[in-house]
C-alpha cells in the first residue's frame, strides 16, 4: 500500500450566501410601466431599442422605457430609484 | 435577459446572490454587430436554452406568480477544510487536477511540512486575512489567510524567500485569473531590492523560463488567484475565448542597475530602496521592434496605431534600446511617453467602433468625462489622441543581446508593498 500523505486544501473561503425574495409579479402588464435596462454593453441599445419597439406593437397598453446607469459595471443607485419610483417592472439585459 | 453561452455564468451567479430561482431568459450569442433585423428574430425567435419562444418567457418571468421557494430565496453557508483526508500522492495528484485546483502542469502537493517552510518567508501570522479575489466583477468576492496563499506558493514550486512577493500580489485585489471574455493576464513589474535578495533575474530572456523566482512567483500568482477566488474554470469561472499564454506566468524585474532612467516603482512614487510589485492588466496584444533605428518614429506610431485602444501600452525596453532614445534626446521615460501620447493616433470613426471602448468608455464620454466626451464629439475622420501620458508606460529589462523592444498590452491596476509582507 502507498503512503498516506496529508495536504492541505488550496481553496479560499467563500462568503455565505444569503437569501434574497423574487420582486412580487405583476398579475397584467395593461397600464403598467416597465422599464428596460441597457447594461451598456456593445449594441445593447439596438437590442433594446427593438425589444420596446416589439412592446409598442404588440402590447401596446404597456408603458415602456429604456434606460441606462451611469457607467458600465456600476450600481447606479439614482437609476434605482427613478425606477422605483414610477416603474412597476423592470427587465436587464443583455449581458451580464 | 443574456446571451445563450453564459447560461451556467447566470445560474452560477444567481445561486451565490441568493437567487436560484431568478427569472432568466436568454437570446443567442452574439448581440455585438448584430443588425437591427438580426436582433428583431432574435426577439420573436426562440429562447436557445428552454426551446420557448423568447418573449414567452420575457412575459412569464415578469407574470407568472411567485411560488414559495421564490419568495424565500436560498440561504446556505459554504466552507472549505484546512486539510484534505490523507491519501497516496497518485490520488491527491488526481484529485487536485480533478477539482481544477492546478494550471493543469504538476504541481508540488502542498503537504503540511512544506506549507510549514513557506510560512518562515514572512512575519504574518498564518490566520492574517491578506485579502479578497474574484474572478470578474459580478461575481462574489472570495476571503483567503497568509496561509492559504502559502498552500498555493508552494504548489507553484515556490521558495519561503519569494513569499513575501507572493503575498504582495495576493493582497492587490487583482486577479491573475480575470473571466474576461478578452482573455486577459496579468504582467507583474517587481522594482527595488527584493530582485537581486532572491536572485530574481533582469538579464538574458527575462521574459522566458530561465529563472526560478521569476517563473514560479508568476504561476503562484496564477494559482493563488484561481484558487482563493473560487475556481477558473471553464464556461463557469472562466470565459475568455482564446486564453492566453501569459496566465501561466508572466514576472520580470526591471534591471534598474542598467537603465539610465528612473525605475517603475519611483515614478510612482516609491523610494528606491522599497520593494514594489507593479501589477499590469492586459497580455491582449504584443508587437515588437528593434532601435531606435532612424525609422524608428514611423515603426512606433504604426505600432501605436495598431493597439487595441483600450488596452494601454507596456513597453519592455531592452538597455540598449534605452540608451538609444537617451542618445536621441529623451532622457527621461517621461519624455519618450510624452512622445508616445502625442503620436497614438487614429481616426474618431475607428477609436469608436471597438466594442470595449463602446463598453467602457462611450458611458463615460456621454456623462462628460474627459477625455472621452472630447473623443465623442470628434468628427469620425478626425485624427485623435488615444491615451493619455498617464496611460503608457516603460520598464527596462533584457540581457543587450539585441537592441530589442516589446509593446504588451497593459493597463497598470496596482502597486503594491512587498516590504508590508515580509
Amino acid at each position: 500500500m502507498s503512503q498516506q500523505i496529508t495536504v492541505h486544501d488550496p481553496r479560499g473561503y467563500p462568503p455565505k450566501v444569503v437569501g434574497k425574495r423574487l420582486a412580487p409579479r405583476l398579475s397584467s402588464l395593461d397600464g403598467k410601466t416597465v422599464y428596460l435596462v441597457d447594461c451598456l454593453f456593445d449594441n445593447t441599445d439596438v437590442f433594446m431599442e427593438q425589444l420596446r419597439q416589439w412592446f409598442a406593437e404588440r402590447l401596446p397598453a404597456v408603458d415602456v422605457r429604456v434606460t441606462r446607469p451611469k457607467e458600465t459595471w456600476s450600481d447606479d443607485a439614482e437609476m434605482r430609484k427613478a425606477i422605483a419610483a414610477d416603474g412597476d417592472a423592470a427587465i436587464l439585459g443583455v449581458g451580464l | 435577459m443574456h446571451t445563450h453561452v453564459f447560461k451556467r455564468l447566470c445560474n452560477a451567479t444567481a445561486l451565490s446572490m441568493g437567487m436560484p430561482r431568478l427569472r432568466q431568459a436568454y437570446v443567442p450569442q452574439p448581440v455585438v454587430d448584430r443588425s437591427a433585423g438580426d436582433l428583431r428574430a432574435y426577439i420573436e425567435g426562440q429562447d436557445p436554452i428552454s426551446k420557448r419562444p423568447f418573449m414567452q418567457e420575457v412575459l412569464d418571468g415578469l407574470l407568472s406568480p411567485l411560488d414559495e421557494a421564490d419568495v424565500q430565496g436560498l440561504s446556505f453557508e459554504r466552507t472549505t477544510p484546512r486539510l484534505i483526508e490523507p491519501d497516496s500522492e497518485d490520488s491527491l495528484r488526481r484529485l487536485f487536477d480533478e477539482n481544477r485546483w492546478t494550471d493543469s502542469l504538476p504541481v508540488v502537493l502542498p503537504t503540511e511540512a512544506r506549507v510549514e517552510a513557506m510560512l518562515k518567508g514572512t512575519s504574518h501570522p498564518p490566520d492574517t486575512i491578506v485579502g479578497r479575489l474574484r474572478p470578474t466583477a459580478f461575481r462574489e468576492y472570495w476571503e483567503f489567510t497568509v496561509e492559504k496563499v502559502a498552500v498555493n506558493a508552494v504548489m507553484a514550486g515556490a521558495r519561503p524567500e519569494y513569499f513575501p512577493v507572493i503575498l504582495a500580489l495576493a493582497s492587490s485585489g487583482i486577479s491573475a485569473r480575470s473571466s474576461s471574455t478578452n482573455s486577459f493576464a496579468t504582467i507583474t513589474v517587481v522594482n527595488g531590492p527584493i530582485r537581486n535578495e532572491i536572485a530574481m533575474n533582469s538579464g538574458i530572456g527575462v521574459m522566458g523560463p530561465y529563472n526560478h523566482a521569476n517563473a514560479t512567483i508568476g504561476r503562484a500568482y496564477g494559482l493563488l488567484s484561481q484558487n482563493l477566488q473560487g475556481g477558473s474554470v471553464p464556461d463557469d469561472t472562466y470565459m475568455g475565448s482564446l486564453g492566453n499564454w501569459l496566465a501561466y506566468t508572466a514576472v520580470l524585474p526591471e534591471a534598474e542597475e542598467r537603465s539610465p532612467w528612473q525605475p517603475l516603482h519611483v515614478q510612482k512614487g516609491f523610494k528606491a530602496t522599497d520593494s514594489v510589485a507593479s501589477i499590469f492588466f492586459g497580455g491582449w496584444y504584443t508587437h515588437a521592434g528593434y532601435g531606435p533605428r532612424a525609422t524608428w518614429q514611423e515603426k512606433m506610431r504604426r505600432s501605436l496605431a495598431a493597439v487595441e485602444q483600450y488596452s494601454q501600452p507596456l513597453f519592455v525596453m531592452d538597455p540598449i534600446v534605452a540608451r538609444g532614445f537617451v542618445d536621441l534626446g529623451f532622457d527621461t521615460k517621461e519624455k519618450l511617453i510624452a512622445w508616445c501620447a502625442d503620436n497614438a493616433l487614429m481616426t474618431a470613426r475607428e477609436y469608436w467602433d471597438n466594442q470595449w471602448i463602446q463598453y467602457l468608455m462611450r458611458p463615460r464620454a456621454v456623462a462628460g468625462v474627459e477625455p472621452y466626451a472630447s473623443r465623442l464629439k470628434a468628427q469620425p475622420d478626425e485624427v485623435i489622441k488615444i491615451f493619455e501620458p498617464s496611460e503608457i508606460n516603460i520598464v527596462i529589462a533584457g540581457g543587450e543581446t539585441q537592441g530589442a523592444w516589446k509593446m504588451i498590452s497593459g493597463s497598470l491596476r496596482a502597486t503594491v508593498s512587498i516590504d508590508a509582507w515580509r
